[in-house]
């Protein structure tokens, strides 16, 4: 079967909708467009039951209950709210908030706001294998110590924290612990419960749905967390979140979630799969090609790979209707390489050749196959004009060459 | 991004890709750039001592699109002109050639410092002092 280009293979930037979840959205747009918080016509009925349901089948998937999901625009804005929300809430109780090198800048960025209001962050390091040590989060806490925020999987290299350990740290304490779960939730069983979770931050887009909405949970009992509004208005969300429920959105979200759930013992394994077919098809054809951050902890769809001596923006160019994405520096604006993987001690010079594979539900092994022998192409070809293939090729130690820079 | 048609056409059909012996006497090389800041470039040139004509040109690059795309032009502007008019290939003819945008002119500087370094490598190789003008400012 010819495979249809371009193929895209950048699932943690975002997902494609899931025809489902489009279908479920349809009517929200025409018929049924009531505003949720119309309570006296069967059009607001209509809405709040649609959300209801949502909300349930959000609950369902993280082992919450209803009334802890909160709806908001979308992950960052949930990031937001569960770390500015308690900062403010709890400012008196203290003013310290644990995170660590690697988050999503949506909380990287919210704690260096903090920290301008009075707050102090303890960044905590990662290993050598992308993990957060529970042990590093227990040394951190102090007496004035009110949240720590830790991701559940990295969006770059898709390595898995310790979320449980970590939990039960936090509880022994009596520290709230939010999470940031955008990558995981929907991919891997995430258990509000088990993993003593507080706060869950949760995307749509992530997971097959729609962008522009997200979701996050706040834990009512054993303990009860309360939040400070960021956004003030009518009083939606119990106070927590104002603004007209994006009702669309919302049924797509809570649809996205229930496919998830149903279908994450198939859809694990078919990631697995299809990761070990492109990891193995790539390390039989090209040598010096290094897996970036824990294997055995990794999201299944993930796989973050560096291919020495081949910069990784002239190997996306080389893939051009591949759609993967690269920390290689000259990808971003600022010219530096992925803070994650020099946060993770990834030499920069192999963080510049790192590409990020995403894959996703609607990938097949045809269009893996056409990966790799696109890859094995482009990197060959690069190698042949890479002036440090060569070097090391003759046997000189790159790390030792004197580099004449200014 | 969007590359220009120049750009894209280099990185499909580099000119002059290769080495040169760095042990013969006539042939310049410079080697320019580091592997952390993602950009390395090597750019040799078979210079005639007698005509101070580059006779060949030969590169490999690490690096961006760009950055493979400046070093190709660059090998092709030196081939058949004197060292002289070699050193007077300024970063913004490159600019301006290939269309780079402002986040890849690094890529422009550096293909202008690897032809002063591959001329001043093969000035010291025949005894010729390198003003400071033409040494490699990155």
């Amino acid at each position: 079967m010819a495979v249809k280009l371009p193929i895209y293979m950048d699932n943690h930037a975002t997902t494609p909708m899931d025809p489902r979840v489009l279908q479920a959205m349809l009517p929200y747009f025409t018929e049924k467009f009531g505003n949720a918080a119309s309570r006296n016509h069967s059009f607001g009925w209509a809405g709040e039951e649609a959300v209801e349901t949502a909300r349930q089948q959000i609950a369902s998937l993280i082992n919450a209950t209803p009334k802890e999901i909160i709806f908001t625009s979308g992950a960052t804005e949930s990031d937001n709210l569960m770390l500015k929300g308690v900062a403010e809430m709890y400012r008196e109780k203290g003013n310290h908030i644990i995170t660590q090198a690697i988050e999503h800048k949506a909380v990287l960025d919210t704690c260096k706001n903090l920290e301008k209001h009075g707050f102090e962050v303890t960044y905590l390091p990662v290993q050598r294998d992308g993990r957060v040590d529970p042990e590093d989060v227990r040394k951190a806490i102090r007496p004035s110590t009110i949240l720590i925020s830790i991701m559940y999987a990295n969006n770059e290299i898709g390595v898995i924290n310790p979320i449980a350990e970590i939990g039960k740290i936090a509880k022994e304490h009596g520290i709230f612990l939010a999470v940031d779960g955008v990558q995981a939730v929907g991919k891997i069983p995430v258990d509000v419960q088990k993993d003593n979770i507080d706060l869950l931050a949760i995307s749509g887009h992530k997971i097959y749905g729609p962008k522009g909405v997200g979701a996050l949970y706040v834990r009512r009992r054993n303990p009860r967390v309360q939040l400070a509004a960021i956004i003030d208005g009518g009083g939606h969300e119990r106070g927590m979140r104002s603004g007209t429920l994006n009702v669309t959105g919302i049924v797509g979200l809570g649809k996205a979630c229930e496919i998830c759930q149903q279908e994450m013992p198939e859809e694990t394994k078919r990631m697995l799969a299809l990761r070990k077919r492109l990891k193995d098809g790539l390390e039989a054809k090209l040598d010096e090609t290094f897996i970036n951050g824990s294997l055995e902890h990794r999201l299944p769809n993930n796989l973050n790979m560096s291919f020495a001596y081949v910069e990784g923006e002239s190997l996306l160019m080389g893939i051009n209707d591949v759609a993967v994405s690269s920390g290689s520096a000259c990808t971003s604006a600022t010219l530096e390489p992925s803070y994650v993987l020099k946060a993770l001690g990834v030499g920069e010079d192999l963080a510049h050749t790192s590409i990020r594979f995403g894959l996703g539900r609607f990938n097949t092994e045809e269009e893996v196959d056409y990966v790799i022998d696109k890859m094995v192409q482009v990197v060959t070809k690069l190698r042949e004009l890479s002036p440090l293939y060569e070097m090391a090729k003759e046997g000189i130690d790159i790390s030792k060459v004197k580099w004449q820079i200014a | 991004m969007a590359y220009s048609e120049k750009v894209v056409d280099h990185y499909n059909n580099p000119r002059n890709v290769g080495s040169l012996s760095k042990e013969d006497p006539n042939v310049g090389t410079g080697l320019v750039g580091a592997p952390e800041c993602g950009d390395v470039m090597k750019l040799q040139m078979r210079i005639n001592p007698e005509t101070q004509v580059i006779e060949e040109a030969k590169f490999k690059t690490f690096g961006c699109g760009s950055a493979i795309a400046s070093s190709s032009l660059a090998t092709e502007w030196v081939k058949g002109k004197t060292v002289e008019e070699a050193l007077a290939i300024k970063n913004t003819d490159i600019v301006r050639e290939l269309s780079l945008p402002p986040v890849k002119i690094h890529c422009s500087v550096l293909a202008e410092d690897a032809i002063k370094a591959a001329i001043g490598n093969w000035k010291k190789k025949h005894g010729v002092e390198v003003p400071e003008h033409e040494k490699a400012s990155h």
